[in-house]
């Protein structure tokens, strides 16, 4: 930098503030997460001011309403354009409306929905003293088997307050993959983050274990973000800004202003390297690779069953999302840094999900095990740095997604007097009593395994071929491998369900109320959908596949 | 014109489709369907041929192009038909003799009561083998090649009651799979080095490629053609397909079937015509096969054996013309249509004999016929005389011919391959003299009940038990078996000296399959001179053996040749020792390996994977502080790496 250069900048600086400009929201663009996060501000109000028995009612009017008119303003501002040709940054540099941000708005908004749906689902549980009840404890600060709890049981109170909770969970994740600077990413973490915490711990049964689950949780994931937000504070301290495409400029360079105050510190390589990767190991914390999984089996396990399949879901969705925008828009010049350690990170994901669900016995770890294996998969789109790699996570995302809220809309159903039948001793035999619950079950399996005609292994195709055309030959191979062993345990479920003698005492399937069955029909439909003709949407996840910078 | 190619092969494919698809109701009517269609086909076949003989001999072939089968970029199907003199000889011959067979199940058949199934099956493989002939390309070729493949299964299995019936038809369907693997990989090899299986541009493109890939699709045809025509090292599956009715022997193992592999060969002559390691394994197989299956001929007591023996042998004599290329070519064809008449006379004089004599097969239990089936004995004759090239009858035109041609080959590969013509010329006269007496002649060993000898006593036990076998009552059989035997009678006579004298046949065929005048060493008429006698010879020897001294019910037990003989020159056993059992060995130590190689590696994968999940199991160790740990370390070695990989 020139000495004229630099003493321009000072004399910038040193001229008086003038103004604060008010600043600029494009609120049709912001539309979906606005309407969402407004929707979860009513339903608090709701809870303040409707008589207990209509809350229940109104909750789950509110927040159907108001996820189908934020899924309705995402496909309207897709239609125009706004995913391709008019994609912007809009609310002065803090978020961007651009393909994947909308792609990934929608199946959230989608896996939103279907999650409402199993939430609102009464009919699973015998009716106690009157009262149908939902998966959510009667009164979650009542301690378990206390007098108040019974109390609270008996007089039919339940937990409604899971409706604006799941609704700011919502609103947080349409804003993480579309946040534009590491403020706006950081907030988006922590406002869809603490919800979560919060609906860990509500379960109806098993309530310690639940409780539990979401302590770990918590701790945990305020231990992510300690991470998070200091590799934040190191990238500003490099850059001097928090934003996005100016982070980027100072990578490749071709930054024009620089802040004076940070003229010493910037460009220091060290801060960029550290922080990013304490950055990147925040997200990786949030979609479950290894080494930062621990978490996952624990959570979605002692979790209730429908938060697991909302979360296993929508996170995965939102993380990654955050994840590629932030390795494709701010850190692409640094791609040669991160690509080995990527790497390095996708195949001990891949691997180690798949070996450690060999032993599993209970059909929720498996799944969280599934679900890291998967992780690692998603991982090797990441990796691929090119537009392939981006559409074929994002199809991969859309397609895990509804699967995932499928299966454990399915595990719901399993049921014996201690509530959810986990242990997959007790799944045996269960294609000769229930073949159509077992059928679709065994759909969703096959689409884990990646079994051609379902949605799995559209997804794996895509994602392994643009690694492989992005040169990561090795990470295909690995991805094949896990993809074999990681088939054994799936596989062994079915054979567990159709070719095992059903136990004498074993679970019951519930009959469950449209509102289950619409999302496990979705899941069913979905899967097979894009399993045998995925074209339509494989162009649609090419199209949505551009980053606006 | 050319649209009538396609009623060819979908007149008798309706057929069978109506037959089999049609059920009960279709019971009494079925075998009538069945023959007019058949009818039909030779009726359309002698329309196109009267349009063919009225244009110029080049102007002759026809084309239809029914529709894209396979219309993929690189990779062009058509099905589409080609009708030159070739096909326009093969398509009289199987629809002529395929009517009047089917007049002849007409009465053969009267009593079985899945008649209307056997007439479907009849008309399936007539659509099949039209098709086979008819094609335009290999691909479409080899549907006919398989589709005439299952009927003949199904037609040797008809009678599925009887274990050997049916053990017989799954023997023919295997062995022959041997073969159409050969003509699968030649259409592969044509793909793969022409980029295309139609009949012109793959014969068109023989002249610049080299000689080493001509042999290999040379050799691989070679392989289809011993399948399909009952040649060594393939040929075994043909005696035992006698176990089938007589008119499907009459009809696929005597006139047409097993002229597929002529067929091919000739069809592919330009293919050879550049490979002459090819065309001495043709020859080379004919020739073998020609005396392997007159010497069989001459061992088997059983009448329809005897014949399968000599269509083996016949069928050798037309491998061997046609692996001597073009001075060879017309005469394969001339030999195969003659042969279509006679042997399928005799086939049918089998039947009719077996007819009388309540389905009895053994010669040994014939004798003295003559007087009691006239009309049977008269045609059968007649066959006979034209087999054994009975100076003027049709077998003598072609039979000679190629003797001629085989000496003309020259150099000591001549002398070799017309010396083995020849004496199997003598042993044709020597075995189907020996089939005459044994049957027509002599003392008429029916009418004492069979005895069976101490010496054996399982011969035939089944004589003993049922009282109907113990007395045959020979009769002549009813009009609509003798008819057509009295047509190919005049086939079996005529036909030759027609084709043979003023070369018509040759010119009515060269313009396909092009024909050079071999120049034998020694004279023509030295040739024929000695062809005669031969066949006189033959004829004496088997007078002396059979004619002049009474014949012995039960058979001697014979010279070390004659048991070998009997036992199909012991093919069976020789298939069994190497093939089966090798085959049995090498199935065996395969499992072997995969028991203990294959799933040792993968049950220890297995085993491993198991064992390592276990272990990382215990680090999920349900505490927050280890798995917070955990993460710290992983971030650790996180920034560890991306800062090494910047300094690296």
């Amino acid at each position: 930098m020139s000495a004229t250069a630099v003493h321009s900048l000072w004399t910038m600086a040193a001229d008086p503030i003038e103004k604060i400009d008010a600043p600029k929201i494009e609120y049709g663009q912001l539309s979906p997460t606005l309407i969402v996060i407004g929707a979860a501000i009513i339903g608090v109000l709701l809870e303040a001011f409707v008589p207990r028995k209509s809350r229940y009612y109104a909750q789950v009017f509110l927040s159907v309403v108001s996820l189908a008119a934020a899924f309705a303003a995402v496909i309207a501002l897709a239609t125009r354009g706004y995913g391709t040709t008019k994609a912007g940054i809009v609310a002065m540099g803090a978020i961007a409306v651009d393909g994947p941000a909308l792609f990934l708005q929608g199946t959230i908004l989608l896996a939103g929905l279907l999650g409402v749906f199993t939430f609102a689902e009464r009919r699973l549980d015998p009716v106690a003293h009157g009262n149908q009840v939902d998966s959510f404890a009667a009164q979650a600060a009542s301690v378990p088997g206390s007098d108040s709890e019974k109390a609270a049981v008996k007089a039919g109170f339940t937990t409604t307050e899971v409706f604006p909770l799941l609704l700011f969970a919502i609103g947080g994740m349409l804003l993480f993959p579309a946040a534009n600077d590491l403020l706006t990413l950081f907030i988006a973490l922590e406002v869809f983050s603490l919800p979560l915490y919060l609906l860990c711990a509500v379960a109806r049964r098993k309530r310690i274990m639940s409780q539990e689950a979401a302590v770990k949780y918590f701790l945990l994931g305020a231990f992510a973000s300690a991470f998070t937000l200091f590799g934040i504070a190191l990238l500003y301290g490099y850059a001097g800004s928090v934003s996005y495409a100016t982070i980027a400029q100072v990578v490749d360079g071709s930054i024009e202003n620089v802040t004076p105050a940070l003229a010493g510190t910037m460009g220091n390589d060290a801060l960029l390297l550290i922080g990013a990767a304490m950055l990147v190991m925040g997200l990786l914390f949030k979609v479950g690779a290894v080494p930062f999984h621990m978490w996952t089996p624990d959570v979605y396990q002692g979790a209730p069953t429908p938060v697991t399949g909302f979360m296993a879901a929508a996170t995965k969705v939102a993380a990654f999302g955050a994840l590629l925008r932030l390795l494709y828009v701010v850190l692409p010049g640094l791609s040669w840094d991160w690509r080995p350690v990527m790497w390095a990170v996708a195949i001990v994901t891949m691997l180690g999900g798949a070996i450690v669900a060999i032993t599993q016995t209970d059909i929720k770890r498996l799944l969280a095990y599934s679900s890291i294996a998967h992780a690692g998969f998603i991982l090797a789109g990441v990796i691929a740095t090119s537009a392939d790699g981006i559409s074929s996570v994002l199809f991969y995302l859309g397609a895990y997604s509804f699967v995932t809220i499928g299966a454990f809309a399915v595990v719901t159903l399993v049921r014996d007097a201690g509530g959810e039948a986990t242990h997959l001793s007790k799944w045996a035999g269960l294609g000769r009593r229930s073949p159509l619950v077992a059928a679709v079950f065994a759909v969703f399996l096959l689409a884990f395994a990646g079994i051609p005609l379902t949605s799995g292994f559209a997804g794996k195709f895509a994602v392994f071929k643009a690694a492989a055309e992005g040169g990561a030959g090795a990470i295909v191979v690995v991805g094949v491998i896990s993809s074999a062993i990681a088939a054994f345990f799936y596989i062994r479920v079915i054979v567990l369900m159709f070719f095992s003698e059903p136990k004498p005492e074993g679970p019951t399937v519930a009959v469950p109320s449209p509102l289950t069955m619409t999302a496990i029909a979705f899941g069913v439909v979905v899967t097979l959908v894009l399993g045998v003709a995925p074209q339509y949407f494989l162009d649609l996840a090419g199209q949505a596949g551009v980053f606006v910078r | 014109m050319e649209n009538l190619i396609a009623l060819l092969v979908a007149a008798p494919l309706l057929g069978a489709a109506v037959l089999l698809c049609g059920g009960r109701r279709l019971d009494a009517v079925g075998h009538w369907i069945g023959t007019v269609l058949a009818a039909a086909s030779f009726v359309i076949g002698a329309i196109l041929f009267a349009d063919m003989l009225g244009k110029g001999a080049e102007e002759r072939e026809m084309t239809q192009h029914l529709f894209s089968w396979v219309p993929v970029e690189g990779f062009q199907a058509d099905v589409a038909f080609q009708l030159d003199q070739l096909s326009m000889t093969f398509v009289l011959l199987i629809s002529g003799v395929g009517s009047l067979i089917h007049v002849y199940s007409i009465g053969y058949m009267e009593h079985d009561e899945r008649r209307r199934r056997f007439f479907g099956y009849l008309n399936l493989f007539l659509a099949a083998m039209l098709l086979l002939v008819l094609a335009d390309n290999y691909l479409l070729l080899y549907v006919g090649w398989e589709g005439v493949g299952l009927a003949s299964y199904l037609l040797i299995g008809f009678w599925q009651h009887k274990p050997s019936a049916a053990t017989a038809a799954k023997k023919a369907f295997l062995v022959n799979r041997v073969g159409d693997m050969g003509l699968s990989i030649a259409i592969m090899l044509m793909f793969a080095w022409f980029g295309t299986f139609a009949f012109g541009p793959v014969l068109e493109a023989t002249g610049e490629t080299s000689e080493g890939k001509l042999t290999a699709i040379g050799l691989m045809l070679l392989l289809a053609a011993c399948g399909k025509s009952a040649q060594v090292p393939l040929q075994s599956w043909l005696g035992d397909a006698m176990e089938g009715p007589t008119p499907v022997s009459a009809l696929i193992h005597a006139a047409t079937m097993v002229t597929a592999g002529v067929y091919l060969i000739v069809r592919s002559g330009a293919i050879f015509n550049g490979a002459p390691d090819a065309q001495l394994a043709v020859t080379v197989v004919g020739a073998v096969t020609l005396l392997f299956g007159a010497i069989v001929g001459c061992a088997k007591d059983d009448i329809k054996k005897a014949l399968a023996g000599s269509t083996m042998s016949q069928i050798g004599y037309m491998i061997l013309a046609a692996g001597l290329g073009p001075i060879g070519y017309v005469f394969a064809i001339m030999h195969l249509v003659t042969h279509g008449f006679f042997k399928a006379g005799l086939f049918l004089g089998a039947g009719s004999v077996m007819h009388g004599m309540n389905d009895e097969v053994d010669m040994r239990k014939y004798g003295g016929l003559r007087k009691y089936m006239p009309v049977t004995f008269v045609t059968f004759g007649l066959g006979y005389l034209a087999i054994i090239g009975f100076p003027g009858l049709s077998g003598f035109f072609s039979k000679d011919k190629i003797i001629e041609a085989a000496f003309a080959k020259g150099g000591t590969e001549g002398w070799i391959l017309g010396g083995v013509a020849l004496l199997g010329a003598a042993i044709t006269a020597y075995y189907m003299t020996r089939v005459m007496l044994m049957t027509f002649f002599g003392e008429e060993r029916w009418r004492h009940a069979p005895t069976p000898s101490p010496a054996e006593p399982s011969v035939e036990p089944a004589a003993e038990t049922h009282g109907e076998h113990a007395e045959p009552h020979p009769h002549e059989s009813p009009s609509s078996m003798t008819i057509p035997m009295i047509v190919l009678a005049f086939g079996s006579v005529f036909a030759g000296a027609f084709f043979g004298i003023g070369d018509r046949f040759i010119h009515w065929l060269e313009p396909v399959t092009d024909h050079a005048h071999g120049h034998p060493p020694v004279s023509a008429l030295t040739v024929t001179l000695s062809t005669v006698a031969v066949m006189v010879i033959g004829v004496g020897v088997a007078y002396a053996q059979y004619g002049r001294r009474p014949v012995p019910v039960a058979a001697p037990r014979g010279s070390l040749l004659t048991r070998a003989a009997r036992r199909d020159l012991l093919q069976d056993d020789f298939n069994h020792v190497v093939l089966v059992r090798g085959g049995e060995h090498l199935t065996r130590s395969l499992v072997y390996v995969d028991h203990t190689l294959v799933d040792g590696v993968v049950n220890g994968t297995a085993a491993s994977m198991g064992g390592l999940s276990g272990r990382l199991r215990r680090l999920q160790n349900g505490f927050a502080r280890s798995y917070a740990v955990s993460m710290f370390g992983g971030a650790a070695v996180l920034i560890a790496a991306t800062l090494l990989m910047r300094a690296v």
